[in-house]
């Protein structure tokens, strides 16, 4: 309780610090835009006003102590929790994503990569990436689909970017779990969505493979997708060189570079304890 | 019906018993000249003077008259020697005096006072009239009421009689009510009398009152007319009100039953996640428990059959908990994660507890007694309510109570709760979970046998007991919400009294059909049920 | 960049081999059946009596309902405890055509009142028996009635994302309702005693030993077409989705897919097939009444499926011949008492035992004997033995 009340002049600080109308062009020009997003679980707040944009074709991290709320803020941007207050809007203020379920909001272009790896594990790696792939999603022209030269293509193209190609045919169950990270990722790709949700995609990695992660989120964002990239490993977020974001307790903390953001005295605070 | 119909005869019985004893206590007292002539009367064997003998006995006031009027309607009233003389037939054939219930010395030759239809009816209207001055104040107004529902003009002079000498206040008004009700229906009485008759009547405010307010003559004044239709529209309200009250009532005990059948569910389900398919033959057994013990105590110890309930309320819980614990030990505790395979398994036991029951006490039904405090009924306003049904709310009450104190309470209780939330936490920190998760299916096990003592009193005790309460079972804990005892004290509650307020409507099996409907609609709005859990063990 | 060729061989043939053994299966019987009792004579020991004929179909009607079970069961992880409740609306559809075939050689003779209206003493046909007189339109009710009531009972349920146990709850408690509708009189539906003296079907003596074999190798068609259209749509996109949802559903909506309208169109699918199965089921045992619609018996239908292997299709179909092969032999010698033990035996032991049934377990088996062999051909998708 105390902390959330000395937190909220710093958010205070930061909503303020831009004038009125920049407000309104932020949301006309951002791809991704959150403004006082509240979730409470049984009276407690998990999200607590959060307010944030994300630029078309912008790369940000997102770090923060455990149960600060990433994974819950990527949970109300994709529809499968509802904020109890606050806006979401996608696409430069056209879509209200908070009206929308989770199948409409991936429909738009917003793919994501849950923290515990999902993938399908009965399917064979091949088929979680044809199910994954762009393309028809209903469900009586499936019965009859037939898969065509340019998916084929395509996916040959992810296996190479994912570097699964030897493993196309097993089951996606008997992967190991930095395979599945990559195939998660894979799968994104597929999906080809405007915004990557992708949360703690390292875990569970050695050096060189959260290196080669780093190099292909870089890629993908560099092909024009936007990333938000929630992730604890540092070296990994420092290897992405991109803007990071502070959460805590539900709300921004502190937002900058990387050497900014590990200089605040408050994230300090909040990372080494009381 | 046949115990409803006995329990009417039961006072008219009792009232002439009771007119014979007290005749003979109180014979001292009797004035012979007051009721001489009528006893004349009863020897010339006419029937008009048997009836007008009748009708005068009936406003005497004596004592005696009682016991004369009932020996005529019982055929033992006899007339004979000279000058003629009454005498009653007592037991083995002696004649006794009428007024001193004495044995006559010098019997003579009699002859049965003879009773035709109409003497017959002459009997009933002396006796009716004789208990309104009985000593009994409960029979006076027994009396009064029956006169009031009779409605016989002829019973106003006793009646009026009755009423100039009664004090006690009670039948005071019932006689008053009584009167009323004769005279809404009489001919040749001012209006404003009618009125009042009509308002006294009305007040009364049950089914009776409506048919006598509804009798008011055609011929009636119009404002006495009014007055009537006015006091019926008040008693129908009223009525339909106490109608709902009773329904409510009826649902309440649904309710508790749906409650005792549920809430070792709410446990095994809701709290463990465990489908246990086997539950509704937990509660079998538990009804077999019961039989078994009636059978040793109605061979053995009969003097403690109004005892066999509270006996077997232990006993079947610590069986059906020890069957419980077995059945997890060997299957469930195999599939745990495994909703729907442990739902087929538990399904496999089920078949096999059933089959076993009928092969070892057959597929009828079997007889289980209710004690005597289980049974009769008493009335609360124009509620009837019986006890067993309100033993067994109480019952479900009770147990509800103390399965929330264990669970709140208890270390058992702080120990189950700790393995739902979080197993593997639980584990290391030295809670013995193989063991907590046994007790936790025994104790849900446990509680459906000591429901199942409680419904082999309203239920036929036979292998298929069970079958009929898991559905509604799982609905109840799905309607409540998975993993909350008060959402199943809830749901059940609300299930009972909506079957029961639509039943009305709908009758009984669209009731069922249409409450299950509704269910179902309601799960699919709220898939967790009224009183969901938030949180991501639900998820999981 | 390259187009592996790989990418194309992987696509499941639409038979594999043992769909092809299980079709060859029942092209021999259903020829072998009708010779066997046609053509040899009586006294002979490889004669096939018309009672076993019918007992024969009796069993392939089961199957085509476990498959139905199996469709939904096996590759979207929906355990319906209600599927009975389809293969008895196909029956009563059936029944109604079948009743209207009597007309006056009934008890009663009325030329349009079947004989328990007759007895209800009630006036004029419901509007509900228009049109049943005709076959084609209660061909046309055998599939709608079931598929009507599944799509609007699926519509809500997997709508509002009801899943699991719960599913199965009420899927148990629809089947139950209708029970309990259907034993009533004012109901329309013969009530307790349901539909039955049937007379003739299409104009042929439904007692006939030619009727018996036709509608005999009808049932062996339906179920032979019943398990190509299953193994057609599981192998398609459409039914790698149903897999996808059954293991992973939130994973598959964050993909886009509606899995509620995937569910939906399984769903049913397979209350038509069982619709189709109760439809052959009724001509071929002669009646049909409310005692089809109780839960025990849907719930029967998972265990014929958990036997023979459940996402194997053909392991739910061998698994209804042999628990019911089982039932007719137990229940009718002096073994009759344990027939229940023993089913209720089965429910545990499979289920302990033999998580991926016969089919499913032989499929184990024979994959890891070919471990190294490139190409398998089944299984489509074992599930894993969690739901
Ligand atoms: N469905 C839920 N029900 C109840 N509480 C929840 C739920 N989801 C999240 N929470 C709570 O909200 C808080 C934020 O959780 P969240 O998963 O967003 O944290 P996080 O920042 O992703 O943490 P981590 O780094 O450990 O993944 C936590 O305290 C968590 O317990
Ligand atoms: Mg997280």
């Amino acid at each position: 309780m105390t902390a959330t009340a000395t937190l909220a002049p710093a958010t205070a600080e930061l909503a303020t610090a831009e004038p009125a109308p920049a407000a309104k062009k932020e949301l006309t020009e951002a791809l991704l835009y959150l403004d006082a997003v509240t979730v409470t679980f049984d009276g407690f707040r998990a999200l607590n006003a959060l307010s944030f944009t994300v630029d078309p074709g912008e790369m940000r991290a997102v770090i923060g102590p455990n149960g600060a709320g990433k994974t819950t803020m990527m949970d109300v941007i994709t529809g499968k929790t509802r904020p109890d207050r606050g806006d979401v809007f996608f696409d430069g203020g056209i879509t209200d994503l908070t009206k929308l379920d989770e199948t409409q909001i991936a429909t738009l272009g917003i793919g994501r990569k849950f923290q515990k790896p999902t993938v399908f594990e009965n399917h064979t790696v091949l088929d979680n990436l044809r199910l994954a792939l762009k393309g028809q999603r209903r469900a009586l022209p499936n019965i009859f689909r037939r898969e065509s030269a340019a998916a084929r293509e395509r996916i040959d193209e992810i296996f190479e970017t994912i570097r699964l190609t030897e493993h196309r045919d097993r089951l996606g169950g008997a992967l190991s779990h930095g395979q599945k990270q990559w195939l998660e990722i894979g799968m994104l790709l597929a999906q080809d969505p405007k915004l990557l949700l992708v949360d703690e995609p390292v875990a569970g990695m050695t050096d060189a493979e959260t290196a080669q992660t780093a190099e292909l989120l870089r890629a993908i964002n560099a092909n024009g997708h936007s990333v938000v990239v929630v992730e604890h490993d540092m070296t990994f977020v420092r290897d992405l060189g991109v803007r990071v974001m502070c959460l805590h307790e539900g709300s921004v903390l502190a937002e900058g570079t990387l050497d900014q953001v590990s200089a605040n005295e408050r994230v300090i605070e909040v990372y080494l304890g009381r | 019906m046949t115990s409803s119909a006995r329990l009417s005869r039961l006072p008219r019985v009792l009232c002439a018993a009771l007119a014979l004893l007290f005749a003979a206590a109180l014979v001292q007292r009797v004035e012979a000249q007051d009721i001489s002539a009528a006893l004349g009367q009863l020897t010339t064997n006419k029937y008009d003077d048997t009836e007008a003998a009748l009708g005068a006995l009936a406003l005497s006031g004596s004592p005696a008259a009682a016991g004369i009027v009932s020996a005529l309607a019982d055929g033992k009233l006899f007339f004979g020697g000279t000058p003629p003389r009454v005498f009653i037939e007592g037991t083995g054939g002696a004649l006794l005096d009428p007024l001193t219930m004495q044995p006559v010395a010098d019997a003579p030759a009699v002859k049965p006072v003879r009773v035709n239809n109409r003497i017959r009816r002459a009997i009933d209207a002396a006796s009716g009239a004789l208990s309104l001055v009985s000593l009994d104040a409960a029979k006076r107004r027994e009396a009064a009421l029956a006169v009031g529902r009779s409605r016989d003009e002829a019973a106003l002079p006793a009646l009026e009689m009755a009423l100039g000498k009664e004090t006690d206040p009670k039948v005071k008004s019932a006689m008053n009510l009584a009167r009323a009700s004769i005279l809404i229906g009489k001919e040749g009485i001012t209006p404003a009398e009618r009125i009042a008759a009509v308002e006294l009547v009305g007040a009364e405010g049950n089914q009776d009152a409506l048919a006598i307010l509804r009798s008011v003559p055609e011929s009636a004044a119009p404002e006495v007319k009014q007055a009537a239709a006015a006091a019926i529209e008040g008693i129908e309200r009223n009525l339909a009100l106490w109608g709902v009250a009773q329904n409510v009532w009826y649902g309440l005990s649904l309710g508790s039953v749906l409650l005792l059948a549920a809430i070792g569910l709410a446990i095994t389900f809701g709290v463990m996640g465990v489908i246990n398919m086997a539950h509704g033959e937990m509660v079998m057994l538990g009804a077999y428990t019961t039989y078994v013990v009636q059978e040793v105590i109605r061979t053995s110890y009969p003097g403690l059959f109004d005892a066999s309930l509270l006996i077997a309320i232990p006993l079947a819980f610590v069986f059906t908990g020890l069957i419980g614990v077995l059945i997890e030990r060997t299957v469930i505790r195999f599939l745990y994660g495994r909703a729907l395979e442990t739902l087929l398994a538990t399904w496999g036991i089920s078949l096999i507890l059933q089959q076993a029951i009928r092969t070892i006490f057959g597929p009828t039904n079997r007889e289980v007694g209710a004690p005597s405090w289980m049974s009769g009924s008493f009335e609360i306003g124009h509620l009837s309510i019986t006890s067993g049904r309100l033993w067994i709310i109480v019952f479900a009450l009770m147990v509800f109570f103390a399965l929330l104190a264990t669970l709140r309470l208890t270390r058992i209780g702080l120990e189950m709760r700790a393995v739902t939330q979080n197993r593997r936490m639980a584990a290391s920190m030295g809670i013995r979970t193989n063991w907590v998760d046994a007790m936790t299916f025994g104790l849900g096990s446990g509680i459906a046998g000591m429901a199942g003592v409680a419904l082999s009193q309203i239920d036929n005790v036979s292998p298929n007991l069970g079958q009929s309460y898991i559905i509604d079972s799982f609905l109840v804990v799905v309607f409540g919400g998975v993993g909350n005892l008060w959402g199943t004290l809830v749901g059940a509650m609300t299930l009972g009294v909506a079957n029961k307020l639509l039943e009305p409507y709908a009758g009984a099996v669209l009731g069922k059909i249409s409450l299950l409907v509704i269910v179902i609609l309601f799960i699919q709005k709220r898939p967790r049920g009224l009183f969901a859990l938030k949180g991501r063990s639900i998820e999981a | 960049m390259s187009t592996s060729p790989m990418n194309m061989t992987r696509q499941p043939a639409l038979l594999g081999t043992s769909g092809i053994i299980f079709l060859a299966v029942l092209v021999a019987v259903s020829v072998l059946v009708p010779v066997l009792n046609l053509a040899v004579a009586p006294d002979s020991a490889v004669h096939v009596p018309t009672y076993v004929v019918s007992l024969l179909g009796k069993y392939l009607t089961y199957a085509l309902l476990a498959l139905s079970v199996d469709l939904i069961w096996g590759y979207v992880g929906i355990l319906s405890l209600g599927q009975g409740a389809f293969f008895a609306l196909g029956g009563y559809a059936m029944g109604m055509y079948l009743m209207r075939q009597i007309g006056t050689r009934g008890v009663y003779g009325d030329p349009v009142l079947p004989d328990f209206m007759v007895f209800l003493n009630w006036k004029e046909l419901p509007w509900f028996w228009y049109g049943f007189d005709m076959f084609p339109f209660a061909a046309l009710m055998v599939l709608l009635a079931p598929g009507l009531l599944a799509l609007v009972f699926g519509w809500f349920a997997f709508r509002s994302r009801v899943t699991g146990v719960y599913l199965s709850i009420i899927t148990q408690a629809m089947t139950f309702a209708l029970l309990l509708a259907f034993f009533r009189n004012d109901m329309g539906f013969g009530g307790n005693n349901g539909l039955t003296d049937f007379k003739d079907i299409l104009g042929f003596n439904i007692q006939a030993d030619g009727t018996r074999l036709v509608l005999f190798v009808l049932s062996a068609l339906a179920l032979a077409l019943g398990y190509v259209l299953c193994r057609f749509l599981v192998r398609s996109h459409f039914g790698k989705v149903l897999v996808a949802i059954r293991d992973a559903e939130t994973r598959v909506r964050f993909t886009g897919y509606r899995a509620e309208n995937y569910k939906l169109v399984a769903f049913v699918v397979s209350a038509m097939l069982a619709g189709i199965a109760g439809a052959l089921y009724v001509p071929q045992v002669g009646i049909i009444n409310p005692s089809e619609f109780s839960p025990a018996n849907s719930i029967e239908i998972i265990v014929w499926v958990a036997v023979g292997g459940r996402g194997t299709l053909v392991g739910a179909a061998l698994g209804a011949v042999l628990v019911n092969y089982a039932k007719t032999y137990f229940t009718s010698g002096i073994l009759a008492p344990y027939w229940l033990f023993m089913l209720g035996g089965l429910f545990v032991a499979v289920t302990l035992f033999l998580p991926k049934g016969i089919v499913g377990t032989f499929y184990e088996w024979r994959e890891k004997r070919r471990q190294h062999d490139d190409i398998p051909d089944e299984p489509l998708a074992t599930p894993r033995p969690a739901e």
